[in-house]
């Protein structure tokens, strides 16, 4: 099933999101996990119109079938932008060793997610050791997209290492609590010149779409459609409210007030007067 | 494990394994049926390319980690 590219439902022509060499027409990156079976997986990620998909990368199961289905078959590389993740690691070395793992998988390709984790309870990022990480993974030729606390400092700094985008957290990973703190992201999508892409924390759409209005490039995401009732169908408003989001900050909002004298209806002409 | 003359002890993704000497990256992949498939192979911390499965024998205490891409954020 090939549902419509983005570019023909909105009326514009966007700019491309551009990750270090490569540029992409969907802001919506969606992770792989959680889901039911593969087959639920491959249609949430065609609902979402993602063209970047998260992986994780694991030890070869030894007692297992090898001839069992692999991920990999039902999103395949040539169709889909895998995006592995260090997701589970918890030191800057357990993360490169990983990412050089992916990049011999994945035949060379060099964009990864670089997540570092500092507590097994709140899956809250280390950011000594992602610091850490991501120097050593630029300087080996990585195009890093580096998942981090929302703040401002520690995005800048990731970014004058050479990461391709920073990925602030909107509220814990699998939280769902959505975006706890607009100020901080806000103060990191100004002084940025990567993409910023909010990671972690969207629960529903309308977080999605905050998370657009604020001038996020792009969204990932994971838990909140796989683990959504039905998760094809929240993988499709994901969609919607990147889109609209994005659609939003574009247009411009009007200007907040407190009270308005100007209704939108005609103020003379009525009748009986 | 005690090793006869003709074998040698491996930790293969954190667990002990014993193999023939002589063991080529190549024939460990063939016996657990990796061989072919989208796998990655790092021994004692580096990574073994897939052109050098062949040709890189494989030594009493070596560590190798076998992985594959998994569902994942």
């Amino acid at each position: 099933m090939r549902t419509q590219s983005p570019e023909a439902e909105l009326p514009f022509v966007d700019q491309p999101l551009v990750l270090g060499q490569r540029q992409f027409r969907s802001r919506l990156i969606v992770g792989t996990g959680k889901y039911r079976d593969f087959a639920e997986t491959r249609a949430a990620v065609e609902a979402s119109g993602a063209e970047i998909v998260t992986v994780a990368i694991r030890r070869t199961n030894l007692g297992q079938n090898p001839d069992e289905p692999n991920l990999l078959d039902f999103l395949p590389p040539e169709r889909f932008t895998i995006l592995p993740n260090t997701a589970g690691c918890y030191t800057a070395e357990e993360a490169v060793r990983t990412l050089r793992l992916a990049r011999e998988l994945l035949d060379g390709h060099n964009l990864v997610k670089l997540e570092v984790l500092g507590d097994p309870n709140t899956l809250f990022p280390n950011m000594v050791e992602t610091l850490k990480a991501a120097e050593q993974l630029v300087a080996e030729g990585f195009d890093v997209m580096a998942y981090c606390s929302d703040d401002p400092i520690l995005a800048k700094r990731l970014e004058a290492i050479g990461c391709v985008a920073v990925m602030p957290l909107a509220s814990l990973i699998g939280s769902g609590m959505g975006i706890l703190n607009p100020w901080n992201l806000r103060l990191i999508i100004e002084q940025a010149s990567v993409p910023v892409i909010v990671d972690a924390g969207v629960g529903t759409a309308s977080d999605a779409a905050i998370a657009m209005e604020l001038g996020c490039d792009a969204v990932l995401m994971n838990t909140a459609i796989a683990h959504a009732k039905q998760p094809v169908l929240m993988a499709h408003a994901m969609r919607r409210a990147v889109e609209a989001g994005r659609a939003a900050y574009l247009a411009g909002r009007m200007p907040r007030k407190a009270y308005s004298a100007d209704p939108s209806s005609p103020i003379s002409g009525l009748i009986g007067r | 494990m005690a090793n006869t003359p003709s074998t040698l002890t491996l930790r293969l993704n954190g667990a002990p394994e014993q193999v023939p000497v002589g063991t080529t990256v190549a024939a460990l992949l063939e016996r657990h049926g990796w061989l072919g498939k989208r796998v990655a192979v790092e021994r004692n911390g580096a990574i073994v390319p897939k052109s050098a499965y062949e040709a890189t024998i494989l030594c009493d205490g070596d560590v190798l980690e076998i992985v594959v891409a998994v569902g994942g954020g």
